[in-house]
Parts: structure tokens; sequence; C-alpha cells
């Protein structure tokens, strides 16, 4: 990969510690997917916020790094690992609260937009098409070129922070108009079509391609499946990209047998103690569909719905904070149902819930069990 | 074996082989390095001080810190040989000072568990 001479000298630590780490990590991304040079990006989505995720280690070297570093571009942040306003009603101690605040102080100081979500793509304003960005979270990279036009590799915690500090990236990959065209199609070939179904596609398909991939047969991919798909396909695999209908090269089936198969590994328990709705978190259409769903149910158990803080105001003004309340459901901000800390073992033996992605996670790293299944299924049988 | 080189270092340890890609945030447990995935074909087995030999890193991009996490509580792998290298394991790995390389096909395939090995990422070379 080739650097300009300012970057070389940045390199070099002639602008400091953190710039010259910002660019050992540029340059070894760049090296490992084969990149020419470096170019601008205009909005980098950083991950590894949640103090459950990045520990002792990353709460300390952000709280170091924040000292003198800014970012250069538009910065926004993944969900953190709990709402402040309802932080009291869990059980969570005292050292996971102050670190959990100290790692968005840290952040905060360096300029970001405290945004704590999982979805930008639905509650910011958009650049314009084909403009680079660089998007840690893995659903948000995929939605990102694949829905919202916009160019970026399915990026690492500490390559987006890297192209926040210097505001670029390494033109490789998907950032590159030739690699976009994906070599295998997955052909939808099973029922029911609903957002569990292309969750499950999502993660088979992440398993079986790799930068991009094209998936043929969809029928009502409405904006729940679309962001239900793009969550799985971004926990099983390094695709960071779909295009709808049949591309060039090789075709497989995603059918019955499949989809049985990738639901086995991911439904762990028949039924479970508490509902979490949201991992992506949902954004206002599927809050008042919701609502619209539920007219006059009520969850039989416990249900936790996640959302973005910037949506608040408008879930506040339309009444829906009270009709959900009301039907025994709780609004949680800033945070989301992956490696969330609200939910512990010790407490719960399995969760159920819609997503795929936080299937995954909740089964892997809280260490319950999980109950999959679709939101239509789940006020069919968990309300009253 | 010539290997390319992304992150520098030269180290020597035993291999560990992994035949599934790693999802370092739900697989690997950040303090201890156990795997912790039970579908993972490691599931149980400790990646520190080892070298860590696996196709690929998938899954969250927040894998990157919990490498970052392993060095930081010294259970880290010494070294990463991969098939290809992703973002997530080569930014982590980056910013962690742990070598890593990428082998060919061939010789990633001739590396095998407990092999005891001198990874050469400043050369570029495997002996």
């Amino acid at each position: 990969m080739e650097l300009t001479k300012e970057e070389e000298a940045a390199l070099d630590g002639k602008h400091g510690e953190t710039l010259a780490l910002a660019y050992r990590i540029l340059v070894a991304i760049g090296k490992a997917t084969g990149a020419d040079k470096l170019i601008p990006v205009e909005w980098a989505h950083l991950s590894g916020v949640n103090y459950n995720t990045i520990g002792d280690a990353g709460q300390e070297f952000l709280s170091h790094l924040s000292k003198d570093a800014k970012f250069k571009i538009k910065t926004t942040v993944n969900p953190m690992g709990f709402d402040s306003d309802t932080v009291s009603k869990f059980n969570l101690d005292e050292e996971f609260i102050t670190k959990q605040q100290s790692i968005r102080q840290s952040y905060e100081k360096m300029g970001v937009i405290p945004s704590f979500s999982c979805i930008p793509y639905e509650i910011f304003e958009l650049p314009k098409k084909g403009t680079q960005v660089s998007f840690a979270e893995s659903n948000a990279a995929i939605y990102a070129n694949s829905i919202s036009s916009l160019k970026t590799n399915k990026e690492s915690a500490f390559s987006a922070l890297a192209s926040a500090l210097t505001g670029k990236s390494p033109h490789s990959d998907l950032r590159d108009e030739e690699n976009r065209n994906p070599k295998l199609t997955i052909r939808m070939k099973t029922e029911p079509v609903d957002e569990l179904t292309y969750g499950l596609l999502g993660y088979f398909a992440g398993k079986e391609a790799e930068s991009s991939v094209a998936i043929s047969g969809t029928k009502g991919l409405d904006k729940r499946s679309c962001k239900s798909l793009c969550a799985g396909m971004g926990t099983s695999g390094s695709c960071g990209m779909f295009t709808l209908g049949e591309g060039e090269g090789e075709k497989i089936d995603f059918d019955y047998t499949e989809m049985t198969k990738v639901k086995d590994e991911l439904n762990t328990s028949e039924s479970g103690d508490i509902i979490t709705l949201g991992s992506p978190q949902l954004g206002l259409e599927e809050i008042s569909d919701l609502v619209a769903k539920l007219k006059g149910r009520s969850f039989k158990k416990r249900c936790m719905i996640f959302c973005p803080r910037a949506i608040q105001g408008q879930i506040r003004t339309l009444g829906y904070d009270k009709e959900l309340g009301g039907a025994g459901g709780e609004i949680l901000y800033d945070c989301c149902t992956c490696l969330t800390p609200l939910v512990d073992k010790h407490d719960v033996d399995a969760v159920i819930t819609n997503s795929v992605k936080g299937a995954y996670y909740l089964r892997t790293s809280n260490g319950v069990g999980v109950n999959l299944k679709s939101l239509h299924k789940i006020i069919e049988e968990e309300t009253k | 074996m010539n290997v390319k080189v992304i992150v520098r270092g030269k180290v020597k340890g035993t291999v560990l082989c992994a035949q599934k890609p790693v999802n370092f945030l739900g697989g690997i447990d950040k303090k201890t390095g156990r795997v912790r995935d039970e579908k993972h074909d490691l599931f149980g087995k400790f990646i520190g001080d080892k070298i860590l030999v696996f196709p690929n890193g998938v899954g969250s991009s927040v894998g990157a810190y919990t490498i970052y996490s392993l060095k930081y509580n010294k259970s880290a792998p010494l070294a990463m040989v991969c098939l290809h290298a992703d973002i997530t394991t080569a930014s982590g790995c980056a910013i962690s000072n742990i070598p890593l390389v990428v082998a060919e096909k061939k010789d990633y395939e001739s590396l095998k568990d407990g092999q005891e090995i001198l990874i050469d990422a400043i050369e570029g070379k495997i002996l």
C-alpha cells in the first residue's frame, strides 16, 4: 500500500502517539485486504462501547486515548450496556456503572455524537449515494452497503476508530466498485417469509459467502426483515453486503432443510422466562407496528424493548411509551440485546427473541438458553 | 514456508489449529482465553500462549477489543496464522502487537496441532 509523505510521517510518530497508532492499524488492514492506498471517509460509526464487551482493557485504553485524541470526521457510536434512566431497576454493580460512564465520557471527550445506537442508517440523515463511510457495527455496515447505497468495508471496532481519528480508510474490498459484484447467489426457497426466516437466511449466507452475496427469491422484505437479514449475516461471517436478485456464478438454495439446520444451532430452548425485542434496535416504524399488533393484548412475561435514544421524543409524543408500558413492555434506550449485562444467567434460564444475532450472543456470551421465534409467534404465544 | 506479514514480530511456540472460523467476541472468553462456543471445534481449549492457526475471523467488529483484552489479561495467542486475514483480526493484532501472518493454502494445511514452529513475521517465514 502506498502512503503519502504526510501519512508516512504520521505512521512514524511525527504527529504524536495517537495518530501513529491509528496509522499502524490502517496499514495492517491495508496489508490484510490488499489495499493500494488510503482514501477519505466522511463518517465513522464505532463499536466497542459496552463495558460488557470491551472490559477493563478497553475502558483503560479509551481513557488514555481520550487525553489528547480528537475525532476528525462525523463519528457515531454503538449501544452501551444500559439505559442510565432505568439502570437502578437492574442488578448491576457499581463498578460496571462507573466504568461504563468512563467509556461514555472518553468517547464524548473525543467528539463523538452520543447516539448509542446500532441502527445509524435509520436515525441519521444519510450522505449522498456512493459516499465512503467506515461502519464497524456489522449489521450497520451491511445495511449501509446493501440498502443505503453507501460504501464501507465490514470494519472492526479499531479500524473504524482509526478512520475516526484520521478521516481515512484503506481502499480495498467493498470500497472498490469491482469487488461489490457477488460471486454467489443464495436462492430463498423456504416459508414462512418473516423476519426470523430472513435472519436465519442471513446467518446461513454469512457462512457461505465471501465479501458480497446475491439473494434471490425474496418476498415481503420489509424493514424489520431487512434489518434481521443484515444482523444475521453480520454475526456468522465476514460478508459485508448483499444485492437482490440472481447474480452470476455459483447458486445455492436456502431451503427448509438448511433453515432447520441453522435454527437448530441457534434455538436451544422450548420456552423462556423473558422476552427481548431488538438487535438491531427497533426504529420508530417497528415500534408503531408493535403497538398496532399488540392492541389490547399484554405480555405474559417481562418484555425488554431496545431502542435508540434518538426516537424517545417521538415515542412519547405519539404515546407509544404508555401503550407499550400498559402492555407490560419496558422500553430501554441506549442499549441492546447483544452482550447485554441486563440478562443474567443466575436469574434467567432462557430468553425468547426474534433476533438471530441476539440468539447467538445470548447463548455464547450470556450463557442462557434461547427460544427463537418470530414476532408474530411471540405475540400469539406470549401475550394475552 | 513463506508467508505474508500483516503484523510484524518474531516468536516460537506450539500450534493450535481451529477448523472453523473464530468469532472472537462471542466465541472466546476475554479473561481466560478459553473457547466458550460449544459449537466450535476448539470448545473448552485455551488459546493463550499458543500459535493460533485458523481460517479467518468472523462476526462482531468488537472482536478486535477481545483480542486486545486477551493481551491485557495475558491470555492472548503468541501469534496467529490465517488463511484470509480479516479486518477484525488484523486490527486487533496490530493494536496488541501480536504477530499475524497469512499462509498459502497448501502451507496452511500442512500446519498440525502440537507442532513447534518459529514465526518470523519480519522476514515473512515460518520455520
